[in-house]
């Protein structure tokens, strides 16, 4: 009986855990200005700046530079 | 004590999980499909005024303020309920936004003729179990769903959708001779 209690206690925690399809019509969350990642220009020249910077890469994003992290 | 406990536990686990069981069966049913007979919409506790759809060909888009391509297609949907209104043609706007003042905001940005209902529950759009939004679904005058479009593309227009509209208003005025 004891086991069953756990089992059932599991059970319950597996469903209900987080994992879900989010279906079409439940997206105006995710639709939200506050979840696109380009909603700050200036956050997202910093993060280019970062990104090719760490990456020794130059260009591809928009950024130029050698990739020495000077500029 | 424990064991009391016990079994109610097991009583709750065994009532979610029939629960969950019947929703994951409904979800797979697939009712929403051409050739099916369109559910009665007045049980699905929808916010506003259904029209009068009895023996009309209906239109039913499902949409929301936050959905893109809805912007686009409500214009042309004007256009279809306007222009097919004579015919006995009904369009209805299902609308599945969380926040009825967004739904407003988008109405007053993008003004219809057309009812407009709010499926605040979400209770129809998981029956309907809707690929895409905006969905369009085109239902005949004998109530049975003529053909489901899925998105909305400002290339095609309103070809596509006033394609299905003739061909149930072609089918209703076959029936009627």
């Amino acid at each position: 009986m004891k086991i069953l209690f756990v089992l059932s206690l599991v059970a319950a925690a597996l469903a209900g855990t987080g994992c879900t399809t989010v279906q079409p019509w439940e997206r105006g969350r995710l639709a939200e200005y506050s979840m696109r990642a380009d909603r700050d220009p200036f956050d997202d020249s910093m993060q280019e700046h970062v990104y090719f910077t760490r990456e020794a890469a130059a260009g591809g994003r928009g950024v130029g530079g050698g990739g020495c992290g000077c500029n | 004590m424990y064991t009391q406990a016990c079994r109610r536990l097991e009583g709750v686990v065994l009532a979610l999980a029939l629960v969950m069981g019947g929703v994951a069966a409904r979800a797979d049913g697939g009712e929403w499909k051409a050739g099916n007979r369109l559910p009665d919409l007045s049980t699905f506790g929808l916010e506003g005024a259904l029209p009068a759809i009895q023996g009309k060909v209906l239109v039913v888009d499902f949409w929301a303020s936050w959905c893109g391509p809805c912007r686009a297609s409500f214009p042309v949907l004007e256009e279809l309920s306007r222009k097919y209104a004579s015919q006995g043609v009904v369009l209805l706007g299902v609308n599945v936004d969380a926040d009825a003042a967004k739904m407003e905001v988008f109405l007053k940005d993008h003004p219809v003729t057309f009812p407009v209902v709010r499926d605040a529950a979400g209770r129809l759009v998981k029956d309907a179990q809707i690929a895409a939004m905006p969905t369009t679904i085109i239902v005949g005058a004998d109530g049975v769903i003529a053909a489901i479009h899925s998105g909305f593309s400002v290339k095609e227009g309103p070809g596509k959708l006033a394609a299905s509209i003739e061909e149930s208003l072609g089918k209703a005025g076959k029936k009627k001779e």
